[in-house]
């Protein structure tokens, strides 16, 4: 999977979770999830499960407390695969 | 001085008919929505027969945005969100946009118990040690209260906003706390109603109490009979009824369509004395229900044209009746019309007072009497007591004006509203 895939496969997941104002093309590398996208934060639980069953990894506490923008998930994402 | 209120919407979700119009025309014509029930046979349950509402997948997607769907596994969120959506548009009522909520209307939409099936699937993966899988909605589909957070979210309310249980009185109770919010100037509008899941995991404890039929698993239609000698046992079902209440003001101020005023009601307990029981009632609890239900709606006893019974088939059916004969102090041809819904649908559980009162007020506009199926052999110490012609089997044009309904549940609770055709 290239990274062009990656990013557009956690596009794909995010866009469900954005409210009513804000648009998928809002999202950039550098998006941050609550404060920018403004996403509901009881929903960033959803989005790591969501990322676990699309890219078949195991994301940790850890993992979960540094996502805070889309590149921090890119970033993890690669590492978890980098691992498998 | 209590002020008027009215009921300006209907909406619901139930076995024989997904929406108004359905429901309505399975109601004129006697259409059973008891259905023989696979599931139940592969789990060997006695009764495996039951009414659950027939909801298309493309119907749910109209009521929830995509985000609500994902993981969406909770029957009775999605028939009491069906039945409540339908009834605030069915008042030809607005859906809160702005940032500021409507202070003016609340809800009270009860349940006996929610989102068992997404309980189950928690159970599931907390049993198997993965209990950071079980997502954000976990909590909110299963709180009794989600069905009313989700209601009040759809729409924006800003009054009281809550859940209401006393099991099988829960929607009859619903309507008599609504209509005491607003005659008491609290509120101006009250979403009220009920719902309650499917399934063998709602169904299942029932079974094993064997107060379900268990001779009808190859004849559903007529496996659920209220006042028959042939009762044995009630037929479970789930769903959800919905009713929007206004103060008179404000429906008139609107222009609204009026199905009918609430005259007002009673809602009491037999205390587990005195015969009543966690599962049967005290006779003279239920009798007092009715003659106060009266008293606080201002009417006699002779001006109730029809009653809407509790009438599960089980074989407390005769005493129900003669409770209403005490308490109204009418027998044979004297007694008032009575409608056995249940002999439709089953019994809905906490459902089932709230699909009963829309139901019956149905029969305010469609100016008939609905029809009670399968009771052609009535129960010998019922017939001592009502004039057979009191229990029409079939659907007659009649225009009612003054219905008394009640639904009684496990915990010897009882409820009884009393509902008048509308005149200004």
């Amino acid at each position: 999977m290239t990274e062009t895939e990656r990013y557009q496969k956690l596009q794909e997941i995010v866009e469900i979770y954005l409210p009513e104002d804000v648009s998928v093309k809002d999202i950039s590398r550098n998006s941050h999830f609550t404060n920018e996208l403004n996403i509901n934060s009881a929903h960033l639980v959803d989005i790591i499960l969501d990322v676990e069953d699309a890219f078949d990894i195991q994301l940790e506490n850890e993992d979960m407390e540094q996502m805070e923008t889309v590149g921090d998930a890119l970033n993890i994402i690669d590492s978890k695969l980098r691992k498998a | 001085m209590d002020r008027r209120v009215v009921v300006t919407g209907l909406g619901v979700c139930a076995p024989n008919g997904v929406g108004l119009d359905d429901f309505t025309e399975a109601m004129a014509q006697g259409k059973s929505g008891i259905r023989f029930q696979p599931q139940l046979k592969d789990l060997g349950f006695g009764c495996q027969v039951a009414g659950e509402p027939l909801v298309k997948d493309n119907l749910v997607n109209s009521y929830f945005t995509p985000l609500q769907l994902r993981g969406l596994n909770s029957s009775g969120l999605v028939y009491g969100v069906i039945a409540g959506r339908d009834a605030w548009e069915d008042a030809n009522l607005p859906i809160k946009a702005s940032e500021s909520p409507d202070w003016d209307s609340g809800i009270i939409f009860g349940t006996g118990i929610l989102g068992v099936d997404k309980f189950r699937e928690s159970i599931n993966l907390v049993d198997d040690k993965n209990v950071r899988r079980l997502g954000s909605t976990a909590v909110l589909q299963t709180m009794a209260s989600g069905i009313s957070a989700y209601l009040g979210g759809m729409l924006g309310c800003g009054n009281q906003v809550t859940t209401n249980s006393s099991a099988c009185s829960t929607g009859t109770e619903g309507v008599l706390m609504g209509y005491e919010r607003i005659a008491s100037g609290k509120a101006e509008r009250i979403l009220t109603g009920s719902c309650s899941d499917s399934g063998p995991y709602v169904w299942g404890g029932f079974d094993a109490m064997r107060i379900l039929p268990r001779r009808f698993n190859d004849a559903p239609a007529r496996a659920s009979r209220p006042m028959s000698a042939s009762a044995a046992g009630f037929v479970p079902g789930s769903g959800a009824g919905a009713l929007v209440l206004e103060s008179l003001e404000c429906a008139l101020g609107r222009g609204a369509k009026i199905y009918a005023e609430v005259l007002g009601g009673h809602s009491n307990s037999g205390g587990q004395r005195g015969g009543g029981s966690m599962t049967a009632p005290n006779k003279e609890a239920v009798q007092r229900c009715i003659v106060q239900a009266l008293r606080s709606a201002e009417v006699k006893a002779a001006d109730i044209d029809v009653i809407n019974g509790h009438l599960t088939a089980t074989a407390k059916d005769p005493v129900e009746i003669e409770n209403w004969s005490v308490a109204l102090g009418r027998e044979r041809g004297d007694f008032p019309y009575v409608n056995a819904f249940k002999s439709l649908f089953g019994h809905c559980l906490a459902a089932g007072g709230s699909i009963e009162c829309v139901g019956a007020l149905l029969q305010f506009s469609t100016r008939q009497l609905f029809g009670n199926r399968n009771c052609e052999d009535l129960h010998p110490k019922i017939a001592e007591i009502v004039d057979p012609s009191r229990i029409p089997l079939k659907t007659t044009p009649y225009a009612p004006k003054i219905m008394a309904k009640a639904s009684f549940g496990f915990g010897d609770v009882n409820a009884c509203v009393i509902f008048k055709a509308f005149e200004n």
